[in-house]
C-alpha cells in the first residue's frame, strides 16, 4: 500500500508519464512485425529503458490486419505501469508496414495531430476483395495519404517494400531504418544497428535496408516533410524505331504519316494503338486501323468534335485498336515465343548467370479455340455438327503443360504463332471483325445525335476480355450493356445510364450488378 | 515440429535465484511451474497458450531432467482429465489450454475433477482470447469456474504478479483441495517483461514414484452417495478454506488512500489499463500509486466479501471494472452489499459498456463519467465540465481501406481444396457445407465464400447430422486433421457411420494442427523424437467402417480435387464419403525446406526453385484467377500497355512455387498467362550444355522469323 504521492496533484496528470514512448506498429500477418517488435524490445533495453511490448498472436492474424504494441521509458529503479494495448488518441509513435494499415490506424483513432508521428511504407499490397473485382478494385491510396498528411504530427512515407526486396530482405528491416533516420527516438543510430547485429540471422542483407531507409527518413525528416516519391509519370516509350525489313519498314513510315493528319488529342493513343497492331499483325494491319479510324475521325469532326477535344477519336483508337488486338491462341503462342522473353523470366527469378532456367507453361484448349483457328468455311461447317465439336473437345480438351524451353515444347508454341500469316482467313477473325463493325456503326450513329454517349458506346467495348469462359461471360455483358444502353439511347442523362451500367458490369463476376442496374432500367424505360 | 521454436528462449528455464528473467508471458509462466515443484504439465494447444504448449515440448530436457512428465495431450478434456493424478497423490500439475473453447472441451473432465477435489496442487491456465485479434466466440471462461466451485486468478498482466499468481494457485489449490484456474490473457501471454528468478525445484513425489506406490480413496469417486457429499464439502469445507487462505495471504491487493469518497474494484488483469486511464486523468502516478482507492482482484472467484465490504467501507460509491459480459463480479458484488444491509452505490456496466473489450479509450470515458458523477472534485476541470468541444472523429476511409480478414498463407495446399470446391458449385450447383475449426475456415472469406458454420472442434461432420438422411444433394462437411484427431474421428465420422450419413466429409490433412501454430499430431509425417507419429487418417477411417475414402496426396491438382469431390457428390455409394486432401502446411514446410535450399546453393550442390510468374501480355485483367485463388503472392498490377484500362495479374517474390496458380488456370481453363519457372541452381555439366543447344536453336528459330517482321527493341513484349 502506497501513501506518499508527493509529485501527484488532482487532475494534474504525472509529469513524468510524458517521456513515455508510445509506439505502436500496425502490419499484415506475415510481414516480419514480430521480429520488427524484438528489435525495438532489445534496442530500448541496450539503452537503459524499462520498456513492455505486447503482441497478438494467433491464426487470426494469419495474412490478415494485426497490431503490436510497445512503451518504454528511461530506467528509474521503480518499474513503471505501461498499457498492454494503445489507445486512442494516446500514441506518439506509428510504424505502418503497409499504407492502408496506415489508413486503418488513422480510421480508429490512432493517429492524432497532437501527438502522432507516422512512419509509413507507402507501397501497397492489395487486399483480397482489392483483387477480386473484375475491373480496377484497388482502394484510393491518395485518400490515405491526405488523411496522413491532415491528422499526423508528421508522416515520413515511402516505399520500404521496394526498398528491402532490393536488399534481399524483408520490410522489418527497412521500417527500423525509417524509425532510426527519422529521430523520433532518443536513440544513436548505431546502437540501432548493434540491434541489427545481434539478431544473428541475415545480418548483412538486413543492414543493407536499413541503411537505406534510415538514409531515406533522415532526408525526409530534415526536409521537415515527406520523403513520398513523386507520381510516377514517365512517358510511354513511343517513339521508339523497329527494325524489320525495308518493305515493312516503309510501310509503317508511311502510316505514321497519316497520324499526322488526324487531330493532335489523339495522335499518341493513335500511335500506340498502331504500334499494338503492326506487333498483332502486320503493317497492313495497322492500315486497316487507320481506315477505320479516318473514317470515325471524320464523324467525330462533322459532329463537333474539337469542343470535346475528339474525345470519341480517342476513346476508339484505344478500344478499336485493343478489339483489333483480340486474344487469340495465336497472339498467346506469339507473346510465349517472343525474344527477349526468356531473359524477362530469368530477371523476374532473378536467376544468378549460372543458373538454368525451366519454363513450363500452363494451357488447358478447348474445342472452341480448335475450331476458331480453322479457316472460315471449315470452321461454320464443323461448327454446325455437335457431334463432331463433341469429339474434337474430347481431344483436346485437356490441361497441357508445355516445357517452352525444350525444342519440342517451344516449336509447337512457335508454330501455332506462325499461323498468324493465315489469320485473316480465319473464323475466329471473320468473327471478331464483324462484331467489331457492328459495334463501331452503333457508336457511329449516335456521335452526332448524342456525342457522350457514343464515347461510351465506344467504352463499353472494355467489357470483352478474356479466353474461353471469361471471353464468353464478357461478350455476354457487353451485350447486356448495349441492349440496356438502346433503351435509354433517347434520354438526355443516356450516357450517364451507360456509363453506370458498364461500372456495374466491372464490379462482379457474373454481372449481378448489372442486372441490378438493367432492371432499374426497365423500371422507368 | 511447431511454427515458432523456443529452443533457445528455454535455456532461461535454467537459471536460479539471484538472476533476473528476461522474456514472454508464456515463458515465465513455464519457469514458474518449475520453480514451485510441479510433476507433471499438459495441456492442448491453442492461442494465445499455443506458445506456453511449444515451450513445454522444447523445453522437455530441462523437464526431464527435474523428473517433470510433460504430455501433448489429446484434447482439454484429455488434459483436464491427467489432473486426476493429483487427486489421490500429493503431486502438482499443470495444464493448459485456450479459453473458454478449451473450457467447454474440458468441462466433463473439469465438474469431476472438481466434484473429487484434488489434494496436490491442480493448476488450470486459460490463455483468455477475448477481444481484439480473437479468432473465437466471446464468451468468458469465468462461468466455469463458478459453475463447478473452483477458483479463478486473474494477475496483474506484468511477470512478478503472472509468477507469483503460479505459486499462489498451488497453495491456494492444496489449501483447499480444489482444482484452481489462472487466466491469462492474450496480451499478457505475450508481454515481454522480467522478473527475479528462483532456484527451480524437483517435484518431492514424481510420477514415475507415485506409479510405484500407487494409492485410492473411495471418497474421491464422483458416485453417490460420495457425489453429495462432495457438493457439501464444497460449500462447508473447500470454501471457507479458500477464502481463508486469500485473506490470510493477501492475493488480493489494496492500492490508493485508506480513505476517500469513492473506490474502485477491477480484476487483476484489467489493472494496467486501468491505471493508464487513472494516470491520463492526473490520478495516478507513472508508477501505479493512485489517489483512488482500489481493490485489485488477483482472485476473481471467489469473491471474498468481508474483504470488498471493509474496502467499500466509508465509501459513497464504487466502480467495478469487469471486462466481458454478463458481469459476475459485479453481481457479486452487489449481492454482498444486498446481504450486508449496505446502501451504498456500485457502478459498473452501466458507466461502462456490458460487453466488448476495455481498450483504452472505453476505459478512459468509463472513468470519468463515474468520477464526474461520485468525486467531481478529483477530476480535472476539462474532464469535468468539457467546454471545449470534442476531438474532431477520425476521418472514415471506409472506402478507401478495404478490409483485411485473415486468409490462406502463401502457398497454403487448403486455397486449392477450395478453388476445387468453387469449380464444382459452378458445375452442380451451391451445397450446404459445414466448416470445423482450423485454418480450413478462411474458405468463408473472401474470395471463396464457402460454408457458414463452425460448430467446434471435430464437430464439422457432425453439425452436418441434420442432413445425413440425403437428399437430391448432398451436405459437404470439412475437417482439419487437428480436428479429426482431437475429437472428428469419434464425434463426426464415427457418428456418420452409425447413422448411415450420406454426407460428404472433406478431412484436410496439413500434417500438423496448422492453424494453431504447426504442433504434430497423430497423422504427422515428421519423425518426432518424444511423440508417435506416422498414424494415416485413412487407417483409422477404415478401422470405423468408412466403405468410401479417397485419399489425394497432392492438393495442388485441383483437377483431380474437383474430379472426386465431383464423384462423391454423386457416387451411388450408400453410407458416408470421406475425401483426404493431403498436403504439407506450406508455412512449416517453406521453414524446413528453404534453409536446406540455400545450403545446397552455397555449397554448390544441384538445387531446384519453383517460381510462377504471368505473361504480362497475355493476361487480359479480368482477375478471374483471383476469385480463385486470394493467394498474397498473386497480386495486381497496372501493365506498360497504355492502351488498357485493368490491371493485370502479376506474381511477387514471395511466391513459394506452390502450382495453384497454374493447376487452377488450367482446371478452370481460365487463361494461358501463367508459367512456371524452375531455377537450376548448380546444374550438372550435361544439364547445362543441354539448355546452352537448345537456347541456341530457339534463338536461331526467334531470329529467322523477327527478319520477316517488324520488332521494336527494348519494349519488346510489353503488349
Amino acid at each position: 500500500m502506497n501513501a506518499a504521492l508527493g509529485e501527484l496533484t488532482p487532475g494534474r496528470p504525472d509529469s513524468r508519464l510524458s517521456g513515455i514512448v508510445k509506439l505502436a506498429i500496425f502490419a499484415v500477418g506475415g510481414q516480419g512485425g514480430g521480429v520488427l517488435n524484438g528489435w525495438i524490445v532489445d534496442l530500448a533495453e541496450r539503452n537503459g529503458f524499462d520498456v513492455q511490448a505486447t503482441s497478438v498472436a494467433g491464426v487470426a492474424q494469419r495474412t490478415g490486419a494485426t497490431i503490436y504494441y510497445i512503451e518504454m521509458l528511461p530506467r528509474s529503479g521503480r518499474a513503471p505501469v505501461f498499457a498492454l494495448a494503445p489507445a486512442e488518441g494516446d500514441v506518439d509513435i506509428l510504424l505502418a508496414a503497409e499504407l492502408m494499415e496506415a489508413g486503418r490506424a488513422v480510421m480508429r483513432g490512432f493517429v492524432t495531430p497532437d501527438r502522432t508521428r507516422v512512419i509509413a511504407s507507402s507501397h501497397r499490397a492489395l487486399a483480397t476483395v482489392e483483387k477480386m473485382v473484375p475491373g480496377n478494385g484497388a482502394g484510393d491510396g491518395q485518400a490515405v495519404m491526405r488523411a496522413l498528411r491532415d491528422q499526423a504530427a508528421g508522416v515520413v512515407a515511402f516505399d520500404m517494400q521496394a526498398i528491402a526486396e532490393e536488399a534481399g530482405t524483408v520490410i522489418s528491416s527497412a521500417l527500423f531504418g525509417a524509425l532510426a533516420g527519422s529521430g523520433h527516438l532518443p536513440f544513436e543510430v548505431e546502437s540501432f544497428r548493434d540491434t541489427v547485429r545481434a539478431s544473428g540471422r541475415g545480418v548483412e542483407a538486413s543492414l543493407a535496408a536499413f541503411e537505406r531507409a534510415c538514409a531515406e527518413a533522415q532526408g525526409a525528416a530534415g526536409a521537415g516533410g515527406e520523403a513520398q516519391a513523386g507520381e510516377e509519370a514517365e512517358e510511354p516509350a513511343g517513339a521508339e524505331r523497329p527494325r524489320g525489313p525495308e518493305r515493312l519498314l516503309a510501310e509503317y513510315t508511311a502510316q505514321e504519316g497519316r497520324i499526322a493528319e488526324l487531330p493532335e488529342p489523339v495522335r499518341a493513343t493513335v500511335a500506340a494503338g498502331l504500334r499494338k497492331l503492326v506487333r498483332f499483325q502486320d503493317p497492313a494491319y495497322g492500315a486497316e486501323y487507320l481506315d477505320r479510324l479516318e473514317v470515325l475521325a471524320r464523324a467525330d469532326h462533322d459532329a463537333g468534335g474539337a469542343a470535346h477535344d475528339f474525345a470519341f477519336t480517342a476513346t476508339a483508337a484505344k478500344y478499336l485498336a485493343n478489339a483489333m488486338a483480340y486474344d487469340d491462341i495465336i497472339r498467346v503462342a506469339d507473346a510465349k515465343t517472343r525474344v527477349g522473353r526468356f531473359d524477362r523470366i530469368r530477371s523476374e527469378v532473378d536467376a544468378p548467370p549460372r543458373a538454368l532456367t525451366r519454363v513450363t507453361e500452363y494451357t488447358h484448349p478447348g474445342s472452341a479455340e480448335v475450331v476458331s483457328l480453322m479457316p472460315a468455311g471449315l470452321g461454320r461447317r464443323v461448327e454446325a455438327r455437335p457431334g463432331l465439336v463433341r469429339f474434337i473437345d474430347r481431344l483436346v480438351n485437356r490441361g497441357r503443360h508445355i516445357r517452352s524451353d525444350r525444342i519440342g515444347g517451344f516449336v509447337s508454341l512457335y508454330m501455332l504463332a506462325g499461323l498468324r500469316r493465315w489469320r485473316r482467313g480465319l473464323l475466329r477473325h471473320g468473327r471478331e471483325m464483324a462484331h467489331i463493325e457492328s459495334w463501331l456503326d452503333t457508336a457511329q450513329g449516335r456521335v452526332s445525335r448524342d456525342y457522350a454517349l457514343a464515347v461510351e458506346t465506344l467504352r463499353a467495348r472494355r467489357l470483352i476480355k478474356g479466353y474461353s469462359d471469361t471471353h464468353i461471360r464478357g461478350l455476354s455483358k457487353f451485350d447486356r450493356v448495349m441492349a440496356g444502353i438502346a433503351m435509354v439511347e433517347h434520354r438526355d442523362d443516356a450516357a450517364e445510364w451507360a456509363r453506370r451500367l458498364i461500372d456495374a458490369a466491372l464490379a462482379d463476376e457474373k454481372g449481378e450488378a448489372l442486372d441490378g442496374a438493367r432492371k432499374t432500367i426497365e423500371s422507368f424505360a | 515440429m511447431a511454427e515458432r521454436s523456443f529452443r533457445k528462449e528455454v535455456q532461461q528455464l535454467r537459471i536460479g535465484a539471484g538472476e533476473t528473467f528476461r522474456g514472454e508471458g508464456i515463458l515465465a509462466i513455464t519457469k514458474a511451474l518449475l520453480e514451485n515443484g510441479v510433476g507433471y504439465v499438459g495441456g492442448y494447444q491453442g492461442a494465445p497458450i499455443s506458445h506456453l504448449m511449444d515451450v513445454l515440448a522444447d523445453a522437455e530436457d530441462i523437464l526431464a531432467e527435474l523428473g517433470v512428465r510433460f504430455e501433448a495431450n489429446a484434447s482439454e478434456a484429455a488434459a483436464t482429465a491427467m489432473l486426476a493424478a493429483s487427486v489421490h497423490y500429493p503431486i502438482r500439475g499443470a495444464v493448459t489450454y485456450k479459453g473458454p473453447v478449451g473450457a467447454n472441451v474440458a468441462s466433463d473432465a473439469l465438474a469431476n475433477l472438481a466434484s473429487g477435489g484434488v489434494k496436490g496442487g491442480a493448476l488450470v491456465i486459460v490463455g483468455e482470447d477475448y477481444g481484439e485479434g480473437s479468432s473465437i466466440m466471446q464468451e468468458r471462461s469465468h462461468a466455469y469456474a463458478m459453475k463447478s466451485g473452483i477458483w479463478l486468478l486473474d494477475p496483474r498482466p506484468n511477470l512478478p504478479s503472472i509468477t507469483e499468481a503460479v505459486r499462489n494457485g498451488f497453495e491456494l489449490s492444496e489449501a483447499s483441495n480444489t482444482p484452481v484456474m489462472m487466466m491469462v490473457r492474450i496480451r499478457a501471454c505475450h508481454v515481454h517483461g522480467a522478473f527475479e528468478a528462483r532456484d527451480n525445484v524437483a517435484p518431492p513425489l514424481s510420477v514415475r514414484d507415485a506409479l510405484s506406490n500407487p494409492q485410492r480413496d473411495t471418497s474421491r469417486i464422483v458416485l453417490p452417495p460420495y457425489s453429495y457429499r462432495h457438493e457439501q464439502e464444497k460449500v462447508t469445507q473447500r470454501l471457507p478454506a479458500a477464502l481463508d487462505h486469500i485473506r490470510a495471504h493477501g492475493l488480493n491487493e489494496r492500492f490508493g488512500p485508506e480513505t476517500a469518497p469513492v473506490g474502485i474494484v477491477v480484476q487483476g488483469g484489467m489493472y494496467n489499463g486501468l491505471i493508464r486511464a487513472l494516470q491520463r486523468l492526473g490520478l495516478a502516478d507513472l508508477h501505479g500509486d493512485s489517489l483512488v482507492p482500489l481493490y485489485v482482484m488477483n482472485v476473481a472467484y471467489p469473491v471474498v466479501e468481508d474483504e470488498f465490504l471493509e474496502f467499500a467501507e466509508g465509501k459513497e460509491a464504487v466502480l467495478v471494472v469487469e471486462e466481458g459480459t454478463p458481469g459476475f463480479i459485479e453481481q457479486a458484488l452487489r449481492a454482498a452489499l444486498h446481504k450486508a444491509g449496505s446502501a451504498r452505490t456500485i457502478e459498473g456496466k452501466g458507466v461502462l459498456p456490458e460487453a466488448g473489450e476495455l481498450t483504452g479509450r472505453v476505459m478512459l470515458d468509463g472513468v470519468a463519467r463515474f468520477l464526474r458523477a461520485h468525486a467531481p472534485g478529483l477530476l480535472p476541470a476539462e474532464v469535468r465540465a468539457p467546454n471545449r468541444d470534442a476531438p474532431p472523429p477520425a476521418p472514415d476511409l471506409s472506402d478507401a481501406v478495404p478490409i483485411r480478414p485473415p486468409g490462406f498463407c502463401t502457398g497454403c495446399p487448403e486455397r486449392p481444396i477450395f478453388a476445387a470446391m468453387k469449380l464444382v458449385e459452378e458445375e452442380l450447383g451451391q451445397h450446404q457445407v459445414a466448416g470445423d475449426i482450423g485454418c480450413h475456415l478462411f474458405s468463408t472469406m473472401p474470395p471463396f465464400f464457402i460454408g457458414g458454420t463452425t460448430m467446434g472442434y471435430g464437430l464439422g461432420g457432425a453439425s452436418n447430422a441434420a442432413f445425413d438422411g440425403g437428399g437430391e444433394k448432398r451436405s459437404i462437411s470439412i475437417m482439419g486433421d487437428g480436428g479429426f484427431w482431437h475429437n472428428g474421428l469419434t464425434s463426426s465420422i464415427g457418428n456418420a457411420v452409425f447413422n448411415r450419413s450420406d454426407g460428404v466429409t472433406i478431412i484436410v490433412d496439413n500434417y500438423y494442427s496448422a492453424a494453431t501454430g504447426g504442433q504434430d499430431v497423430m497423422s504427422s509425417r515428421a519423425d518426432n523424437p518424444s511423440k508417435s507419429t506416422g498414424h494415416p487418417i485413412s487407417k483409422a477411417l477404415e478401422g470405423v467402417g468408412v466403405g468410401w475414402i479417397r485419399q489425394i496426396d497432392r492438393t495442388y491438382d485441383v483437377t483431380k480435387m474437383r474430379d472426386t469431390l465431383r464423384e462423391a457428390l454423386t457416387t451411388d455409394h450408400a453410407g458416408p464419403k470421406v475425401i483426404i486432401a493431403s498436403s504439407e502446411c506450406m508455412l512449416n514446410r517453406q521453414r524446413r525446406e528453404r534453409p536446406q535450399l540455400q545450403a545446397a546453393i552455397r555449397e554448390g550442390r544441384r538445387a531446384e526453385k519453383p517460381k510462377f510468374g504471368v505473361d504480362e501480355e497475355v493476361c487480359t485483367g479480368d482477375h478471374a484467377c483471383m476469385r480463385l485463388s486470394g493467394c498474397p503472392s498473386l497480386t495486381l498490377k497496372m501493365p506498360d500497355d497504355p492502351l488498357r484500362d485493368d490491371p493485370v495479374a502479376y506474381i511477387d517474390q514471395t511466391c513459394v512455387g506452390c502450382g495453384n496458380c497454374g493447376e487452377v488456370a488450367d482446371a478452370a481453363a481460365l487463361c494461358p498467362s501463367f508459367y512456371r519457372a524452375d531455377l537450376v541452381h548448380n546444374p550438372r555439366r550435361f544439364e547445362a550444355w543441354l539448355a546452352r543447344l537448345r537456347a541456341r536453336v530457339i534463338a536461331w528459330l526467334q531470329g529467322r522469323r523477327d527478319a520477316r517482321r517488324l520488332t521494336w527493341g527494348t519494349a519488346e513484349g510489353q503488349g
